[in-house]
């Protein structure tokens, strides 16, 4: 049996519904249609009156989270498309992730986002927006790589009482697989060694993880050893599993699908330069998106983002420097 | 004066009854003392940042914070302290986050109208405005999801407001779900400088009601007979469960949009028209002439705010400000999750 990243997505929704009556989804087209990319196949029907179909009004739908939460239930709001999620930007930053600041009453409310490229998709249903979402205090963030990450945050995310950002990776839901869901899971807030490493620490996230280590398999041959460290979530960012990686390397490369200006490989190498100067043998580097809207040919977006390729090149430069 | 046209409720759904009236009278009386007190502050320099007035919109919102029960879901906006007062809103809230007291509901942590109790039905304004409309949705539907019967919810909104993007999107959510909603709309002419013709094009806001498939109804909100039957009468409805309804109050603001505004821009025609009539006034006029209390009567009412206002500053202005080293800075409940060490040692 093997199961995909969608799938775990959706057993998490599932036994989210099953086992806590508080929650229910709120998205367009989740009920009897299942979702435009399937996540809640079949869960409206099991669920009775707890997958609602939505207008296309993301403003409203986290508004109408938000009053939720404060009733004392556990709204899961799809976004269709991450992208999208400008839209209801201001319920979230300013309403949601307030809440508990201003009024001591937390909101725990789920936004899955679907992010990140796919061949094709273009500037609008592409985006990577986990750093807009960790620059505002009060939400986490989480951005999990793998099929068992992608079910255990998930149902973390709904147990936490904060706004909790999920950004699942569009490229992975269909073709990345599992033998099976995990029984456990680290806690939210720790980054995971997804390869001991010597040489090198690439610290990412999300579906870069896996063009990461693609790269660490490919440089074993030659002789290096590099560390990749899965950041899980990047709100709350696991400092202290990154500042030991490169502890134990001496060469930091943050690999980000999002763009350059002020993003997670940006907020990495600040916190590594500033407390962990001493640690570096080599000037910290990172890897982003060319800084423009993705692009919709294939051809332009396999140059847009970082890939193994790139990251290869990247890396040879770094052990160099 | 202007006849509540295009109202869906009969000539007696809601006829208002003396002790009601007199009710409504004290709060907006309150209301009234307080924010002229709240003014002469601020021009003294004792108040940071805005302070914002409802001055000529009591009516209005009283009705609506008298109309509501206990249990039932409100939304203020900027200019309802009369409303607040009438739904249980304490008065000495308002006066500790105006000046900014650590043991008001916000906690120093918001100020002058951004404030609220939402455990006990009063949801702290945003500026952003429409956006609170939804959050009532929300609540609504929790309520529906969870079997609880017979609430309403009602969000208050200027004419401005209902140009923003979240005001469509809520109302439309609102009526595709026959939420108890009753959205109440003080149409005061002016959006800051923002005159009506800048800010709408069809006729009568009220138009808009058919448009999104919800009840509509329109009054003289100088005219608090008028306002407590039309208010009280649309939030019956919605109990009733008839949907969502959009009521417009047309009147006229009869201050700045903020005391730091001197208001030139309002044309005085407008003053100077029935839409420019005191709402206080009018419904002191109204007590005395179907003799629900007499020039004695009144004066003790007036008398006695005035004593609740001025002891109420008293007490708030001998409380100590916050402390930002006492002062927990935390962002999210849960504790585990706060990014607080990294983040300390790179700000101040």
């Amino acid at each position: 049996m093997s199961i995909t990243y969608l799938e775990a997505i959706r057993e998490a929704q599932a036994k989210a519904l099953a086992e806590d009556s508080r929650v229910f989804i709120y998205g367009q087209d989740v009920g009897a249609f299942g979702g435009a990319f399937k996540a809640t196949k079949n869960l409206a029907q099991q669920f009775p009156g707890r997958v609602i179909d939505a207008p296309i009004s993301e403003d409203a739908m986290v508004g109408l989270a938000i009053g939720a939460a404060l009733e004392g239930l556990r709204p899961i709001v799809e976004i269709q498309f991450a992208d999208f999620s400008t839209i209801c930007f201001n319920q979230i930053v300013n309403q949601a992730a307030t809440m508990y600041w201003r009024m001591q009453i937390p909101c725990p409310i789920t936004i899955r986002l679907p992010c990140g490229g796919t061949s094709g998709s273009g500037p609008f249903h592409s985006q990577s927006m986990e750093a807009l979402y960790a620059h505002y205090p009060g939400l986490v963030v989480m951005t999990p790589a793998t099929v068992e990450d992608a079910f255990s945050m998930l149902l973390e995310a709904v147990a936490i009482d904060d706004p909790v950002i999920f950004c699942e990776h569009k490229f992975l839901y269909y073709h990345l697989k599992a033998e099976s869901l995990p029984r456990e899971a680290l806690p939210t807030g720790k980054a995971r060694i997804a390869r001991a490493g010597r040489d090198m620490t690439i610290v990412t996230y999300s579906a870069m993880v896996h063009e990461s280590l693609a790269v660490a398999e490919e440089l074993a041959g030659e002789g290096t050893e590099i560390e990749v460290v899965d950041l899980r979530s990047i709100k709350p960012l696991d400092t202290d599993t990154v500042m030991a990686s490169v502890a134990r390397t001496g060469r930091l490369l943050c690999v980000g699908e999002a763009w350059p200006w002020g993003g997670v490989t940006a907020e990495v190498i600040a916190r590594v330069a500033s407390e962990g100067l001493n640690l570096l043998d080599a000037p910290p580097q990172r890897l982003n998106a060319k800084d423009t809207p993705v692009p919709y040919h294939p051809n332009l977006w396999a140059a847009h983002r970082p890939t193994a390729h790139s990251i290869t090149i990247a890396a040879r430069n770094l052990l160099r420097l | 004066m202007l006849r509540s046209v295009a109202s869906q409720l009969t000539e007696n759904e809601g006829a208002v009854q003396p002790q009601a009236f007199l009710e409504a009278y004290r709060w907006m009386l309150l209301a009234r003392i307080l924010e002229d007190k709240l003014a002469s502050l601020y021009r003294g320099g004792k108040i940071h940042g805005g302070v914002y007035l409802g001055r000529g919109q009591e009516a209005l919102s009283v009705s609506v914070g008298q109309s509501l029960r206990k249990g039932d879901f409100f939304a203020p906006l900027i200019r309802d302290q009369a409303g607040r007062l009438a739904f249980g809103e304490p008065l000495v809230d308002a006066v500790r986050t105006y000046l900014g007291s650590p043991v008001g509901p916000m906690r120093s942590r918001d100020g002058n109208v951004h404030r609220g109790r939402p455990k006990e039905g009063i949801w702290p304004m945003l500026s952003h405005l429409g956006a609170t409309i939804a959050v009532v949705n929300g609540v609504l539907l929790a309520r529906r999801l969870k079997g609880i019967r017979g609430s309403v919810g009602v969000a208050s909104l200027g004419e401005g407001g209902t140009s923003t993007g979240a005001f469509h999107e809520a109302l439309n959510q609102a009526a595709i779900e026959k939420l108890p909603l009753v959205l109440v709309i003080a149409n005061n002419q002016y959006a800051y400088s923002t005159p009506c013709t800048r800010q709408y094009a069809c006729a009568n806001l009220v138009d808009r009601a058919i448009g999104y498939g919800v009840q509509g109804h329109r009054l003289d909100g100088t005219d608090l007979v008028e306002c407590l039957r039309v208010v009280g009468g649309a939030i019956q409805r919605a109990r009733e469960g008839h949907g969502p309804q959009l009521v417009i109050g047309e009147l006229l603001r009869l201050c700045g949009h903020g005391e730091h505004d001197d208001a030139g821009y309002i044309e005085s025609r407008l003053k100077q028209s029935p839409l420019g009539r005191d709402c206080l006034s009018l419904a002191k006029m109204t007590i005395l002439e179907r003799r629900w209390a007499d020039h004695p009567q009144l004066e003790t009412w007036r008398q006695a705010a005035f004593k609740q206002v001025e002891n109420t500053i008293i007490k708030v202005q001998h409380e100590p400000p916050p402390d930002p080293y006492q002062e927990d800075w935390t962002v999210l409940a849960s504790r585990h999750l706060t990014e607080m060490a990294h983040l300390e040692r790179t700000s101040s």
